[in-house]
């Protein structure tokens, strides 16, 4: 009843709006004067279009890739970049290229998985916290300081190495070990709106806790959340590669970024093969920086404490 | 003062044990049991089993993480069982300097980096040389660690042979003087240092610049400026004590991400310190030395933040503790 009232006041408002002369491009909405904010920060534009390609690439893996994912060929093992194979074949025979393009799906997907996973964590950690108060903020509030204290590639590791390492449990271990900031986003959001009196209103028209969090709360923690989930995606890209790279994360034959890099431990696959480390570990430099320089953009689009 | 510190030590007590409990937990999720990776195949499962109760692996979790506790706290971790017979705190006392050689050079290293090259960007924000600091600073910490360490092996140890690529000093070389040992475990250090610290100096460059530019546009500074000060006296003696303050913060809360850094630099570089310890035992399962390393780790994650913060308090003389 009450929604259908305000959705009519609404209307009416706007339709005044046009009556007045305003056309509809003249009404700014949040998501417009983002997009403009957004669309002012050259690098910003330039780290999406460079993470676009990247996107584009990893999906048409199977379109452009030139030779099959795990095809071993002994007799071409270990060749410098040609142009029979562009960035040269690993100590299997396989080719490079093709490994780099899959294996961008994977790391991309993990990086991707695993913050939405802290996502999903986080917030719901957050929203407990924020909502009820008490006794349960004061427990996880304490998990959370644990968690941020960990020195977490340490216990990724030990966790990897014994939980058995695959893309699975890489994802689950990253996802777990960085919700913390995400909670602490919704938490903070949470306190300081959970006095106001639109919340008190939900509360009087009978709204259940659920659909107060879900539809009046959160909506005010989105954009932080979304903007860290971005930045901590790219941790996670980092955090995927450092573990597959010392051979606990994602496990060949399906490549990854990170292990197409492992057998650079050995010293003389690093001085010998470069073609092996060098494409791989740049497209892991040049996909996390693009993501941070958007999750950066973002934040600087949204920051309400720029605002001219 | 002195309270506020028993206090925090008090709370470093159910970060240690959250830690421990929950690695403890990890390595019980082990498929099959410790001592099938220790005995001999050929002796009888009863055998095995008798030996199981006599370690009592046979008793629930949580009692077994109980004794485990009333050990470590009497500062026995237990055996190693890949190094046969030695003790856990034996092998991680001959580890732990050089993490901290390692781990303190680049926070210092990064820091005296990091203040001026943050000060001067936001003196000069929107200019080419501001937007040149942000971009590399961003570029800084999306470089993989272990990618910084292979191209640095590639270049300085390979191509122009300038610097060792691993270990800590020369191996088979006698040193007359401390000193010469000394030179020797530096240059060793050179290349890890600049891996572990890339990634540091850029997030402290990039809290300066927005802690200073916040300090830089209150009434205090304009203030300073209007009395007639140099412009060096107003940014370095009033605005940058200010900024300062929560890049000390931040200098205690990234202490988890150096010693994440540390460990894939001293993997990459053999640098032997926690870090390798830490990958040599976990392909080995040595699960009483994984126990202690994850242990001294967070221990000293945690000193670590405690050190940050008693320094906070001096810099800024309006924290009182009590």
């Amino acid at each position: 009843m009450m929604r259908r009232i305000i959705a009519k006041l609404l209307k009416s408002s706007a339709s005044d709006n046009s009556l007045n002369g305003a056309k509809n491009d003249d009404i700014v909405s949040p998501g417009k004067i983002i997009w403009k904010r957004f669309r002012r920060n050259r690098i910003a534009i330039v780290g999406s279009v460079v993470l676009l390609v990247l996107i584009v690439l990893a999906i048409l893996a199977p379109v452009i890739a030139p030779y099959e994912r795990d095809a071993i060929e002994l007799a071409r093992r270990e060749q410098a970049p040609s142009s029979e194979h562009l960035f040269g074949t690993d100590r299997q025979g396989r080719d490079l290229f093709t490994r780099v393009l899959y294996g961008g799906r994977i790391s991309l997907s993990v990086g991707l998985v695993a913050s939405s996973l802290q996502m999903v964590i986080g917030v719901i950690l957050g929203c407990l916290a924020g909502y009820y108060g008490k006794w349960i903020d004061t427990i996880i509030m304490r998990i959370t300081d644990m968690v941020i204290a960990f020195p977490f590639l340490a216990l990724a590791i030990t966790a990897a190495a014994i939980l058995g390492p695959s893309i699975y449990n890489t994802m689950l271990i990253i996802g777990l070990l960085t919700w913390t900031e995400t909670c602490r986003l919704v938490r903070g959001q949470f306190l300081s709106i959970k006095q106001m009196e639109y919340i008190e209103a939900a509360k009087a028209t009978g709204a259940s806790e659920f659909r107060i969090v879900w539809r009046h709360m959160l909506p005010n923690a989105w954009a932080p959340v979304l903007i860290s989930a971005t930045l901590i995606m790219a941790t996670a890209i980092l955090v995927e590669a450092a573990l597959s790279y010392l051979g606990l994360g994602v496990q060949a034959p399906i490549p990854s970024w990170g292990n197409i890099l492992e057998p650079a431990r050995s010293m003389v696959v690093l001085m010998n093969m470069w073609w092996l480390w060098l494409p791989p570990g740049f497209l892991i430099f040049i996909s996390v920086l693009s993501i941070n320089l958007v999750g950066d953009g973002l934040r600087d689009a949204l920051d309400p404490r720029l605002k001219n | 003062m002195k309270q506020y510190i028993v206090r925090r030590f008090l709370q470093m007590i159910p970060t240690l044990l959250g830690t421990t409990f929950i690695v403890f937990v990890i390595i019980n999720m082990a498929p099959g049991s410790p001592l099938s990776h220790m005995v001999d195949p050929t002796i009888s499962a009863e055998a095995i089993e008798r030996r199981r109760e006599q370690l009592g692996l046979d008793r629930p979790l949580l009692q077994r993480y109980g004794s485990w506790l009333v050990e470590a706290v009497q500062g026995n971790l237990g055996y190693s069982t890949r190094y046969r017979g030695r003790l856990v705190t034996d092998i991680i006392q001959t580890r732990l300097g050089p993490t901290i050689i390692l781990t303190f050079s680049s926070i210092i290293v990064s820091f005296i980096l990091a203040v001026p090259i943050g000060v001067i960007s936001a003196t000069r924000q929107y200019s080419a040389l501001d937007y040149s600091v942000v971009v590399s600073a961003i570029a800084g910490v999306s470089i993989p660690v272990f990618f910084l360490g292979i191209v640095l092996i590639y270049l300085f140890g390979f191509q122009l042979g300038w610097l060792p690529v691993g270990g800590m000093a020369a191996a088979g070389v006698r040193h007359p003087t401390w000193l010469s040992y000394a030179a020797d475990v530096a240059r060793h250090l050179v290349l890890p240092l600049v891996t572990l610290t890339a990634a540091n100096t850029a997030r402290f460059v990039r809290f300066t610049r927005s802690s200073m530019l916040e300090v830089i546009r209150q009434d205090y500074v304009r203030t300073a400026r209007a009395k007639g000060l140099s412009e060096r006296v107003v940014i370095y003696r009033h605005a940058l004590r200010n900024a300062l303050l929560p890049v000390v913060t931040i200098l205690g809360l990234s202490l988890p991400f150096l010693f994440s850094g540390a460990v894939i630099t001293e993997a990459v570089f053999a640098w032997p310190g926690m870090g390798t310890l830490l990958i040599e035992s976990v392909s080995l399962r040595d699960y009483g030395l994984l126990m202690g390393i994850n242990l001294f780790l967070a221990v000293l994650v945690i000193i670590g933040n405690l050190l940050a913060d008693i320094f906070y308090s001096v810099v800024d003389p309006r924290i009182r503790y009590d």
